[in-house]
């Protein structure tokens, strides 16, 4: 347990890593570290998305699941891993 | 009274007629009498006043029996005379008052009749329709029945009154359920109740091992109490690899697809990039002292830390890496000892063997989340005596049991097999000086060993094995003579740091030793084929899994040596420092079996990643018209072109 805490925390010192969401499955996030506004807005937003995006791998392929998700605006990059019961969101910054 | 009927309009009273009778009614006479008396004329007003002689005057009636309301002029229309004529006589019948009888006569025919219904009324019911008929047709005509002789009849039942009742359950207990069909979602669904049989299947197999079962058991309900991040731990890392591919994103462009292009205008020299570098923070002030690539993952690679320095002896570390995080070792076991030695099980990639600087040998399971290793060599168990520098799994034994070679300064080759929860060791062959081996075959054994520093098996020929010592000499030996060698060659001045036979040449092999020289043997030649002299300390060669001609060594100046033979036989075709620091010294390098990379370690703690360019990577140019050929055959084929040649002048020479 404590490895896991101590890798999140590592992601989030990590160099350009903006912030860190984790959601459960019903779309409520769990822990963050950005501001309560920011974060809903992300969590509700991305669920959906990453939803959408995993059903449409198994629709291809029910053998495929999604293991990661990228979405590379102008600004920042944003990284969602979903999982099981949870979604790790992480916004970084990648050029620096 | 006959006074009283007297009617004659005389006004002459009798009145002694009339006092006669006075005595029998009183008061009836006396009213007579007053009558009587009163019948003095009381003329109403308006009569008429006639005189006496008209009042004498005597009128006669006549009673006829004419009508006096009969018309007596009736006149008729006559058709004959066409005129009106009056009727001769009158009736003088005047109608004062008419009833209707309704009796008949008993004789008449109506009498009859009637008498006859009334005979049959009396007699009784009978048929009513025959009543009924015979009522009609005698009060009638008779009536036309239809053809069917039906008559309809019609009879109504009592209709009960009606009731309304009716009762209300509680609605059962109602949840809303919504999901889609995909096609995954059915899939997934097959593949939990797949999973489901095929663990009941094992749970009938496998009962004796209800213990175990019971203990998983007990882990996985821990597991799901615990707190919920636990769940997050793999897709946690997935992010965490991300980032850092993002972070290190150029790094990882470079390693998949930059070629240096300048290789092209170099003849034979080539460069070797630097990629990432890894470092464990705890592990900062230990020296690399292994390396091993993982066969099946072959992104993973153990670094074994511990101290070359004797004097500083404490504890030691075990981590992985992978290339897709840099920045933080995917396990990391901290050792008591300093660890000297490492290699990971060619098919299983999750047992690794270790030897440490206390003599102690210990295997590691991966897979197992604990610490400690799962089976540990002690003093009981035959452990060295001395640190243990090399260790080799080798293939399963006849019972199946995994086994593993090490070597130690103590001089003993030792066997390792994994028995159940036990290590039992058994000794393949001690290492004596070489003034010793030729003495008799009594197999007396010297007490005095040599140290053995490092081995290497044979590729395809199984019990055949070097070993190197610390006095500088390489035996040959075989795994079923435990005391006699096969053969020695005097290579070194110092200890053989390393000794690694050729991946495709069957009989060429390397050795490389801190009197600065690598020196590179045919097995069944004594003196080497090569020799070369790098300026410092050689720590480790390796041969490349890609060529048989191409190795690189390191040195404690901090450089890298990449050699191709079949390029240059005499010097290196790239000598490049890989540590900023001068002072580091590099202690030991590994190709990856798939990748154009190396890996380094160094006595502070780092490994660093470098790719090789393209000129260290050269295939043989194919004759033109030719297919590629198959590599192996390939790469033999140029070793041994490469030794004839040399074999040919010492030839001509001898």
């Amino acid at each position: 347990m404590a490895e896991v805490e101590e890798t999140l925390k590592r992601i989030q010192t990590h160099k350009g890593v903006i912030g860190t969401i984790v959601v459960n499955a019903e779309g409520i996030p769990i822990r963050t570290t950005l501001d309560n506004s920011t974060t809903v807005q992300y969590a509700g937003l991305l669920h959906q998305l990453t939803m959408k995006a995993r059903s449409t791998v198994r629709d291809l392929d029910p053998q495929n699941d999604l293991t990661f998700l990228r979405i590379r605006p102008k600004k920042h990059e944003i990284m969602v891993a979903p999982d099981k019961e949870y979604l790790l969101i992480v916004i970084q910054n990648p050029s620096e | 009274s006959t006074s009283a009927t007297n009617e004659e309009v005389h006004s002459e009273p009798c009145i002694h007629m009339i006092t006669s009778l006075d005595e029998e009614d009183g008061t009836e006479m006396g009213e007579g009498d007053e009558w009587m008396q009163g019948k003095t004329l009381i003329k109403p007003l308006d009569q008429l006043d006639l005189t006496e002689a008209e009042l004498k005057e005597e009128f006669t009636r006549i009673l006829t029996a004419n009508n006096p309301h009969a018309p007596q002029n009736i006149v008729r229309y006559s058709f004959k005379e066409r005129s009106y004529k009056p009727i001769s006589s009158v009736d003088q019948l005047a109608v004062h008052f008419v009833l209707e009888g309704n009796l008949l006569h008993q004789d008449s025919d109506e009498a009859r009749r009637q008498r006859a219904k009334q005979e049959k009324a009396t007699e009784g019911g009978g048929e009513e329709r025959a009543d009924s008929v015979e009522s009609k047709a005698g009060k009638k005509e008779q009536k036309i029945t239809n053809q069917f002789n039906f008559s309809e009849r019609a009879s109504q039942t009592l209709n009960n009154p009606l009731r309304e009742r009716g009762c209300q359950t509680e609605p059962p207990p109602r949840a809303n359920f919504s999901a889609t069909a995909n096609q995954w979602e059915i899939y997934d669904v097959y593949l939990e109740v797949l999973q489901k049989q095929e663990k009941n299947k094992e749970k009938a197999k496998a009962v004796p091992k209800k213990d175990d079962d019971k203990g998983k058991k007990k882990m996985m309900l821990v597991e799901t109490q615990s707190d919920d991040i636990t769940k997050v731990a793999k897709v946690a890392k997935i992010i965490e690899r991300m980032v850092n591919q993002n972070t290190f994103d150029d790094i990882a462009q470079d390693f998949k697809y930059f070629e240096d292009a300048s290789d092209e205008y170099r003849e034979q020299e080539g460069t070797l990039l630097p990629l990432w570098k890894f470092q464990y923070d705890k592990a900062k002030r230990l020296s690399v002292t292994a390396l091993c690539w993982n066969e099946s993952y072959k992104d993973l690679f153990a670094v074994g830390l511990g101290s070359y320095d004797f004097t500083k002896q404490g504890r030691g570390m075990l981590v992985f890496y992978s290339l897709k995080n840099s920045t933080f070792p995917e396990y990391i076991y901290p050792t008591t000892s300093g660890i000297l030695c490492l290699d990971i099980h060619k098919h299983l990639p999750y047992l690794v063997a270790v030897g440490f600087y206390d003599g102690c040998v210990a295997v590691y399971n991966l897979k197992e989340e604990t610490l400690q290793p799962i089976y540990k060599s002690t003093a009981k168990s035959g452990k060295h005596t001395d640190p243990v520098w090399q260790v080799k799994w080798q293939k399963d034994d006849m019972d199946n049991n995994h086994n593993f070679f090490s070597v130690s300064s103590d001089g003993r080759v030792v066997s390792w097999t994994l028995v159940k929860n036990e290590l039992v060791f058994t000794d393949i062959i001690k290492l004596s000086l070489a003034g010793a081996v030729s003495e008799g075959p009594e197999g007396v054994q010297l007490p005095i060993m040599a140290c053995g520093t490092s081995f290497d098996f044979h590729k395809q020929i199984d019990y055949l094995f070097l070993v190197g010592t610390e006095e500088g000499k390489i035996h040959k030996c075989s795994k079923a003579y435990s005391s006699q060698f096969l053969e020695t060659y005097n290579a070194h001045n110092m200890a053989v740091d390393a000794v690694k036979w050729n991946h495709f040449h069957t009989k060429v092999f390397i050795s490389c030793s801190s009197d600065w020289t690598v020196k590179i043997w045919d097995h069944t030649i004594k003196t080497p084929m090569f020799t070369f002299d790098l300026n410092a300390s050689v720590g480790d060669v390796a041969w490349s899994p890609y060529s048989s001609t191409v190795f690189a060594a390191v040195t404690t100046d901090g450089k890298v040596h990449t050699f191709d033979l079949s390029i240059n036989k005499y010097e290196a075709i790239c000598q490049q420092p890989v540590v900023a620091k001068k002072k580091t010294k590099l202690t030991h390098i590994e190709f990856n079996p798939v990748y154009p990379i190396i890996i380094v370690g160094d006595d502070r703690g780092y490994v660093t990643s470098l790719k090789l360019s393209p000129n260290l990577r050269k295939k043989p140019k194919e004759k033109k018209g030719q297919e590629l050929p198959k590599g192996p055959e390939v790469e033999i084929a140029k070793m041994e072109k490469l030794l004839s040649l040399l074999r040919e002048p010492e030839n001509s020479n001898a």
